[in-house]
């Protein structure tokens, strides 16, 4: 028998002699013994690919592997595949890196298959990547960075006032493709105690504690419940509708709520057997559904909510049922979508320290400032005395705009003093944060004998889960946008957020408007077909135009769904006579063409949500733009970057970024509601021409003057005149800089009446999609094979950062129309809960059209949500026109389809 | 702390087996997953460095696949046209990742009903060898997976090998998996169906089915059926009434149970007829 006293192997070249456990996780040992932290973890059950390493030149999920299994082998891992020549450089060519979480293990295993072959297919590249999650990019440009090594092309440097356009790389793409992106989990303060939580196994009940101190001193940890949270034992993203316990206090609302948290050393608590915490539980029958919650004498989730309704949204114009009354044709419909998913592939993680007086909080965020007031208020700290520096974030979509981990490692470092730290396993992840909203909706439409829309009435209950998060937001958000951006009359939406004891239902890229354009979609199909008008036809019919007024009575300029249509009308056709000629020759699998379209408000509803760009020249003639936005790989780095370049006439290449961290930031919002490009972009404009317009002044030099940094100088010249500022030669301010400005940008909205009519948005988004998918008739089974986006950007920033949305927004369509379902308590993993794999994605087409926006910088408007809302509906509408079945709830698995296939032909 | 105990022997790991309580582990890649431990947890028999365990052979008597050998083992080896299907099946395991480290014979002891190895080696009439310091016995897959997550091995047992006879190199053979996507993705369904012909007509079949009861099933009446029909019309003959009475499809996560057995059917129909294809 072999003794095993160690482990020797080779690591990326090097020889590594290990004392650890030979059962241990290679993963762990890669990371946390060796340091190696660009192998990133997102599941510890090989469905997510994000810790592949190659033993041997094969590849593994390390996560998977128990380390003695590397005894004598040699294991490569991220930080050693720069042998492979250009992959890593094509990731950054083609922005195949978002967020970045999952790039070491698509590099990995893409290394693995071009060490075996120079010239890989697509299928190859497929097979090779088929075990890497990716959650942002719609992997299109991982295919093409992969099957792209060899080729070539120099960073574009575009020149000063040529930045807004560029296909610039992301500024922030080399750590994201080496693996030293530091993420929520790749950052420990020395002596940091590991944090677990004890979690409601339960939907809905009661509990109490047993002997928790002597629990703890047997196990030798601290542990901290509700009683010792020194403020305000209550958070919510929105200030009128805080209810959420950092940790619960006697009643648990949902499955994986937080009741207490222990921390100790990581060696300790690692080995704990949290089965014997002392908790008893008194389980209680918990209200699941919509339909449950809102009976008469249904139990209450929340005392103060009556009905379980945590707040209802409406938009009225006309006279709707006299529309309908005199409509030409009407058509009526239901739809229900379930919970779903962000999955993300990093799951919360993050560290505490104190730092003096104040907290320091390092983790995955979308919203540091929320976050730091939300602590303050539980912690019972003034604000000054948190600070959060947001780590790269694996992935956001919505749900990490909530508070998850921070009130947890918050608590134990300001009870203990000492650093802390936590990571979520996947199954605390996905059972504990939040969830797309659960839609039940119905919707009754008409049109005039030309095929106008006279009339629309729309009706949802929203499954908001345990509390309130953004279930306000979707309510509201919901009925401005159910009518799609078309010309409707006479209109009447609510949209009511209902309590239950799920998952809480927060954001998730669109806020409810996703789901509702899977009514309102399908059911303008139904419309077309039932007047005989082409489908794509009848949205040309019915589309907004500039000066047209919305249902909030709202009168719109820059409207941009009509190019999006028209862009389409090529493709359309071509699409449509591919399918006739595919179909002829075959019974059992028929191809379908369907189309759908899209509006998305920019920014808060109605609501105040002002970004602050602050811009400064150091007496050293360093020119830093600190960015407060944070970017969870959908960009904001860059085009920020790049809008203020252009806005000050100075290159791109001269920036210096810095942030976002609350401590040297200024607040520039939050990630959500397709708001950075168009908001904090707004301010990045201004803080470019206030900083250029203070230049010139100084100068007193003419508005066409040219602005160059030379050294500690900056140089303006204006054809033959030629001025200097010695900057060296300059007083500092409290920021350090010689020069500075900030500038702030609030979207100008106006709250909604009674009736939601007001102006809601400064900024609206367009767009459409064609989908053209196979439909197998005997198995119900769905392929997309083709998706053609167009949509209106008003002005494109970074077009390679804009298709990287585009795909990525596909993506996550295509797994809401045909796969992802979160069953709450069954499909708490990633591979119960399916979202699309490499081999899932179709060939995606995007057509970026520029229509401007008067409000937005340089024309701009947003498009990170946008890109979602279309792909379903287009999807649904193609297995209709391929198959005649009609789908009314999401997602399409193979045996509803077949159900609506024999429905459709019985 | 827990043992962890890799031996270089058959013998040694046996006599490990025996005295103590451990859990026997080869590719981990269910091991894993079951636990949200950095460790394994508890003590860990690993057979992974004995030589013997390893590999794909062919013997007289038939093929030979260690208990050791993994999915990618299976998908390189040189191996004839009846075990394309258990092939097939590999590359649609997991992922490159999953199959790389995952072995075959994990996968018959991890007995799920969705177990990929199943169906192939059901239709390749495969047994299990069974060693333990007593010695070996040798049960015939059905006999082995005896149930979800259940299996026939006794207390100081271990699976040493898959063994397929000679007979059953016969004839092409077909895999049909259907998931919900493409790549990591566990069965709603899946068949493995091997065929001989001769003068046009079907000589002999294994059929088998997975995902739609609690074990994995040889379909006997099905294959009754089809043997010394014309292969023209061989699919017309694949219906419900030879069908459906083997299996006990349930209602779960990824599909309903009626859709399950319309599913099964359809798929041993594409199967048959793509297998008639290849021997034709």
């Amino acid at each position: 028998m072999k003794d095993l006293p160690g482990i020797a192997l080779t690591v990326n070249g090097a020889q590594a002699h290990l004392d650890v456990h030979p059962g241990r996780r290679l993963s762990e040992v890669l990371r946390e013994d060796l340091g190696l932290k660009g192998t990133k973890v997102g599941c510890d059950a090989g469905d997510c690919g994000a810790c592949t390493v190659l033993i041997d030149g094969a590849p593994v999920c390390a996560c998977l592997t128990p380390v003695a299994r590397v005894q004598g082998a040699e294991v490569t891992t991220v930080e050693g595949i720069a042998t492979v020549p250009g992959l890593q450089e094509a990731f950054l060519r083609h922005g195949a890196a978002q967020c970045g979480i999952c790039t070491p293990g698509m590099l990995v295993a893409a290394s693995a298959l071009l060490s075996r072959t120079d010239t890989p297919s697509r299928a190859d590249v497929e097979d090779a990547l088929g075990g890497v999650l990716c959650r942002c990019t719609g992997y299109a440009k991982i295919i093409d960075a992969v099957l792209d090594v060899s080729g070539a092309g120099d960073p574009l440097v575009p020149e000063a006032g040529a930045a807004i356009g560029a296909p610039v790389r992301r500024l922030d793409g080399g750590p994201k493709v080496d693996g030293t992106e530091v993420f929520g989990a790749d950052f420990a303060p020395e002596g940091a105690l590991l944090v677990k939580a004890i979690r409601s196994p339960h939907f809905a009940g009661g509990f109490s504690f047993g002997d928790i101190d002597a629990w703890a001193e047997t196990n030798q940890v601290r542990v901290f419940t509700a009683r010792d949270i020194p403020g305000r034992n209550r958070f919510s993203v929105i200030p009128a509708f805080v209810d959420q316990p950092a940790l619960a206090d006697g009643v648990v609302r949902m499955r994986g709520e937080a009741v207490a948290v222990i921390a100790g050393p990581p060696d300790v608590v690692e080995h704990l057997d949290l089965s014997g915490f002392p908790v008893q539980w008194d389980q209680q029958d918990p209200i699941m559904t919509a339909d449950q919650a809102t009976p008469n004498g249904a139990q209450q989730v929340h005392k103060d909510r009556n009905g379980n309704l945590l707040i209802a949204g409406k938009v009225r114009c006309g006279d709707p049922e006299q529309a309908l009354a005199k409509a030409a044709q009407t058509c009526s419909g239901q739809a229900t979508t379930g919970y779903v998913e962000h999955a993300y592939i990093e799951p919360e993680a993050g560290a505490a320290w104190m730092q003096g007086d104040t907290l320091v909080i390092h983790a995955c965020t979308q919203a540091p400032v929320m976050d730091r007031d939300e602590l303050a208020a539980i912690l019972g700290l003034e604000q000054s005395q948190v600070r959060i520096i947001p780590s790269a974030a694996g992935g956001g979509f919505g749900a990490k705009l909530d508070l998850s981990l921070q009130p947890l490692i918050g608590l134990v470092t300001l009870k203990t003093g000492l650093p802390s730290r936590m990571v979520y396993t996947r199954r605390e992840s996905m059972s504990s944060t939040t969830k797309r909203h659960p839609g039940q909706m119905t919707a009754r439409a008409g049109i005039d004998a030309a095929g106008k829309l006279t009339s629309m009435v729309f009706d949802g209950d929203f499954n908001t889960g345990a509390y309130a998060s953004w279930g306000p937001t979707v309510a509201v958000r919901v009925p401005v946008h159910a009518c799609g951006p078309y010309r409707i009359p006479n209109y009447h939406a609510e949209a009511r957020a209902i309590h239950t004891n799920g998952p809480v239902s927060g954001a998730f890229r669109g806020f409810g408007v996703p789901q509702a354009a899977i009514l309102q979609e399908t059911l303008f199909d139904d419309l077309a077909l039932a007047a005989g008008i082409d489908r794509l036809a009848f949205r040309q019919i019915n589309a907004l135009r500039d000066g047209d007024r919305t249902v909030c009575g709202q009168e719109l300029y820059g409207v941009g769904i009509e190019d999006c249509l028209e862009a389409l009308e090529g493709p359309w056709a071509d699409a449509l006579a591919a399918a006739q000629a595919a179909n002829a020759s075959k019974d059992t699998i028929k191809r379908g063409v369907g189309i759908a379209s899209c509006w998305y408000g920019c920014g808060n509803t109605s609501l105040p949500n002002p970004s602050t760009i602050r811009l400064g020249l150091t007496r050293h003639g360093h020119l830093r733009l600190h960015q407060g936005a944070a970017d969870i790989g959908q960009g904001a780095n860059t085009v920020i970057a790049q809008i203020c370049a252009d806005a000050m006439g100075v290159a791109l290449s001269q920036f210096e970024l810095v942030g976002p961290d609350t401590a040297v930031t200024p607040d520039c919002g939050k990630t959500s509601a397709s708001r950075q490009t168009f908001v904090t972009g707004k301010a990045a404009m201004l803080a470019g021409q206030a900083l250029r317009a203070k230049i010139l002044g100084q100068t007193n030099m003419g508005a066409g003057a040219r602005i160059s940094l030379q050294g500690d100088c900056i140089e303006v010249t204006d054809g033959s005149h030629n001025r200097r500022i010695d900057l060296s030669a300059l007083p500092e301010d409290q920021h350090g800089y010689v020069l500075s400005v900030d500038e702030t940008y609030d979207p100008p909205t106006g709250a909604l009446d009674e009736n939601g009519q007001g102006v809601p948005y400064a900024v609206y988004g367009y767009g459409a999609q064609i989908a053209e998918v196979d439909v197998d008739l005997k198995l119900g089974t769905v392929t997309v094979i083709r998706m053609t986006a167009a949509h209106d950007l008003g002005r494109v920033i970074n077009p390679l950062l804009a298709e990287g949305q585009i795909e990525g927004g596909i993506a996550q369509g295509l797994g809401l129309a045909l796969m992802e379902e979160y069953l709450p308590g069954r499909t708490e993993n990633l591979h119960d809960y399916l979202i699309p794999t490499i081999g899932d994605m179709p060939e995606i087409r995007s057509i970026l059209i520029e229509k401007p926006d008067p409000e937005g910088p340089f024309g701009a408007k947003g498009l990170g949500e946008h890109v979602l809302i279309p792909t379903a509906p287009a999807i649904l509408n193609a297995i209709r026109h391929a198959s005649g079945a009609r789908i009314d709830r999401v997602p399409a698995l193979p045996h509803r389809v077949l159900r609506a296939i024999r429905r459709a032909g019985s | 702390m827990n043992a962890y105990f890799r031996p270089d022997t058959l013998a040694e790991a046996l006599d490990v087996l025996e005295t103590e309580s451990v859990t026997v582990a080869a590719g981990c890649t269910d091991l894993f997953p079951a636990t949200e431990r950095p460790t394994l947890p508890g003590s860990i028999l690993d057979i992974t460095a004995i030589p013997g365990l390893r590999g794909v052979q062919q013997t007289a008597d038939g093929w030979r696949i260690g208990a050791t050998a993994s999915w990618a083992d299976i998908i390189r080896a040189d191996l004839p046209p009846a075990f394309d299907m258990l092939q097939q099946a590999g590359r649609e395991v997991g992922s490159v990742q999953i199959q790389t480290a995952g072995t075959i014979a994990g996968n018959l002891c991890n007995a799920s009903p969705a177990a990929d190895g199943v169906p192939p080696l059901l239709a390749l009439d495969a047994s299990v060898e069974l060693t333990s310091k007593t010695g070996t016995r040798c049960l015939p897959l059905s006999s082995f997976v005896i149930g979800v997550r259940q299996t026939a091995l006794v207390p100081g047992e271990l699976v040493s090998a898959i063994t397929i006879p000679n007979s059953a190199g016969e004839g092409a053979s077909r895999f049909l998996k259907l998931g919900a996507r493409r790549y990591l993705v566990i069965s709603i369904a899946m068949v493995a169906v091997r065929l001989s012909v001769r003068s046009d007509k079907i000589a002999s079949a294994a059929i088998a089915v997975g995902a739609c009861s609690p074990v994995a099933q040889r379909l006997d009446m099905l294959e009754a059926r089809l043997i010394g029909l014309p292969v023209g019309g061989v699919a017309k003959a694949i219906t419900g009434d030879v069908v459906s009475p083997s299996l006990s499809p349930i209602d779960d996560v990824r599909g309903d149970a009626g859709y399950r057995e319309d599913a099964a059917i359809e798929l041993i129909q594409r199967a048959v007829t793509r297998a008639v294809e290849d021997v034709s």
